[in-house]
């Protein structure tokens, strides 16, 4: 077990330093990251200084060997539009994020897992193709558009749900939902496949045989062995999310992390975007490692296939 | 198959299971003929006739589904937002597919340095979420069209990368494969000529799928303001500013956003049916 997870932690150190990497290569596609960094009406002299704070004067290996330093350092730099530390500024956006993808998770898990499982009890038949229209539907609505809608019939015509901002619960509800939709139709569609091939097996056959009734069989043999694929794809889910949330954010004025984001790149503070964009993928690679110490956990046989 | 359909001629039941197709013909078909399937100028403004509903008519032009901010056709917007659309998902799925499939392929046969290398980078490019990369590369480049298709070429390669490399290693132990290698074929060659063929039915599946995604990036690219840029009609965009008119006038972002939803459900439609037929070789 110790060697399993000392090479996934391995595996998942070099995939953030990869990111570290491409992030710094990406600002300098253009050569120049002081103009993404200084409003437009920076003077030439701005951007002399700005350029030596930064030390862009420096040859590119010595700023990426500082670039470096400073992620392994946990320094994420400080905002000159904002004049305050990245950190400060992130942290504060961070809560809310949290709590709309967590919303959202919860819509995407509660109605997508029995969905599914409805889907692969009633395989062939109507209902279940019924089922996978609506599920395809919740899958090619771009959530900016259900959101909009939702706006529109529960915000504005109806008046039931506030429209923008935060505060109560009942502010979190559409956010949620829009977000959580696409991830729904991948918790339904996850676990059809999963709990058909599940299905198929001995020894749900011979639970079958021996009379237990479909409640019993879904509770105790089903859920637990179509376990996995759910996990794996939970730990994508969580990344899906974060990115989802820069839209659905700024639908409804969310004040998270995307929304921070998309405020950024107007106002030309980069350093914020580098940071949201790094902590993503952070979040993904931390996610996928818990994702795979889980499995092992689970299904011991993951653990082993590797010695 | 409810119990009717199974009365009808067989052709009439194929032409029903392949409805998507001739949903995104139809849309394919407006993003074309625009020029002259739109009845007005999609960026000539009226004053006069700003926030308008459906049916409005104003100076012998009639607005089938209402006006926007600045006076002009939602439906002439919406169909030559079809255009901006299909082509940049159609670009960066050839592009991304092209970059994608080398590198798995080159992965998957050459094996070595070269396999470790390459499906490391793709493991990286995949840590980051897709959305995020783009926004920080189209920050960084700066929007517009070109731009638009490069980064979301940039972004997705990686997906095509996995699913050629894992068909590759499948197939590149084969005795014809093997044949032709010793029989001297180059290995672009044999990649080529060899392998290819035989692994592009799950890299379609990908494919299709991926083009509905792609119209969702593009449009909420667009949406974020990093898209094609005003005054180019794109379903992203109205959506945007449908959004600050939907206490006022609900047309401008419904109508874009019903577009856009045919064309990325009849792209999963045809993906899901393609990866039935062709089997889950895909990831």
């Amino acid at each position: 077990m110790l060697r399993f997870l000392l090479q996934r932690g391995a595996q998942a150190l070099i995939a953030a330093f990869g990111v570290v990497t491409l992030v710094f290569f990406i600002q300098r596609l253009t050569g120049d990251p002081t103009a993404l960094m200084l409003p437009e009406t920076a003077t030439q002299a701005d951007i002399e200084a700005m350029r030596a704070t930064l030390g862009l004067d420096r040859p590119l290996w010595a700023q990426y060997v500082g670039f470096l330093g400073d992620m392994a350092s946990f320094d994420l730099g400080r905002s000159f539009v904002q004049n305050a530390s990245v950190w400060e500024i992130i942290s504060s956006r961070i809560p809310r994020t949290l709590q709309l993808a967590a919303g959202a998770l919860g819509v995407a898990l509660l109605i997508g897992l029995p969905l599914g499982l409805l889907m692969a009890l009633t395989a062939g038949r109507t209902i279940s193709r019924w089922i996978m229209g609506l599920v395809l539907a919740c899958q090619s609505m771009p959530t900016f558009w259900s959101g909009i809608m939702m706006i529109l019939v529960f915000g504005v015509w109806l008046r039931w749900l506030p429209s923008s901002g935060t505060g109560t619960f009942a502010h979190l509800v559409m956010p949620s939902i829009a977000l959580g939709l696409l991830s729904l139709a991948t918790y339904a569609r996850i676990t059809r496949s999963a709990v058909v091939d599940e299905l198929g097996k001995d020894y749900v056959r011979s639970a079958r045989a021996r009379g237990v009734g479909p409640g019993r069989l879904v509770r105790k043999h089903l859920m637990r062995n179509s376990l996995i694929p759910i996990i794996s794809i939970t730990a994508l889910e969580i990344s899906q999310l974060l990115a989802g949330a820069v839209i659905v954010e700024t639908v409804f004025a969310w004040p998270g992390l995307g929304l921070l984001t998309v405020q950024s790149i107007a106002a030309r503070d980069f350093v914020v975007v580098q940071a949201v964009v790094l902590l993503g993928a952070f979040v993904t690679i931390a996610a996928n490692l818990a994702a795979d110490i889980l499995y092992s956990i689970v299904d011991p046989r993951v653990r082993l296939a590797g010695q | 198959m409810t119990a009717q359909a199974a009365h009808l001629p067989r052709w009439l039941r194929a032409a029903l299971d392949w409805w998507p197709a001739g949903l995104l013909a139809i849309l394919l078909v407006f993003a074309v003929l625009a020029p002259w399937l739109a009845p007005l100028d999609p960026d000539r403004q009226n004053l006069l006739a700003r926030l308008k509903g459906p049916g409005f008519e104003a100076r012998g032009a009639v607005y089938w589904l209402g006006s926007d901010e600045l006076g002009r056709d939602v439906l002439s917007r919406v169909i030559y937002g079809a255009r901006v659309s299909i082509s940049v998902a159609f670009m960066s799925v050839i592009l991304s597919g092209v970059v994608g499939v080398t590198v798995g392929m080159a992965a998957g046969y050459l094996r070595g340095w070269a396999e470790t290398i390459l499906m490391r980078l793709v493991d990286i490019f995949l840590s980051i979420p897709a959305i995020l990369l783009a926004i920080i590369t189209v920050a960084v480049l700066g929007p517009g069209f070109i731009n638009v298709i490069l980064v979301l070429a940039l972004t997705r390669w990686p997906r095509y990368a996995r699913v050629a490399y894992g068909q590759t290693l499948a197939i590149a132990g084969r005795p014809y494969v093997t044949l032709a290698h010793a029989m001297g074929a180059s290995a672009p060659r044999v990649l080529a000529l060899h392998i290819l063929p035989n692994i592009i039915g799950p890299l379609l599946v990908v494919a299709t799928l991926e083009f509905g995604l792609m119209v969702l990036f593009e449009a909420g690219l667009s949406f974020l303001g990093l898209g094609v840029q005003p005054p180019t009609a794109s379903w992203g965009s109205m959506l945007s500013t449908g959004r600050n008119y939907v206490g006022s006038a609900w047309w401008i972002a419904t109508f874009p956003g019903v577009a856009l939803f045919m064309l990325v459900l009849s792209a999963n439609l045809i993906g899901d049916r393609l990866s039935d037929r062709i089997g889950k070789g895909h990831g």
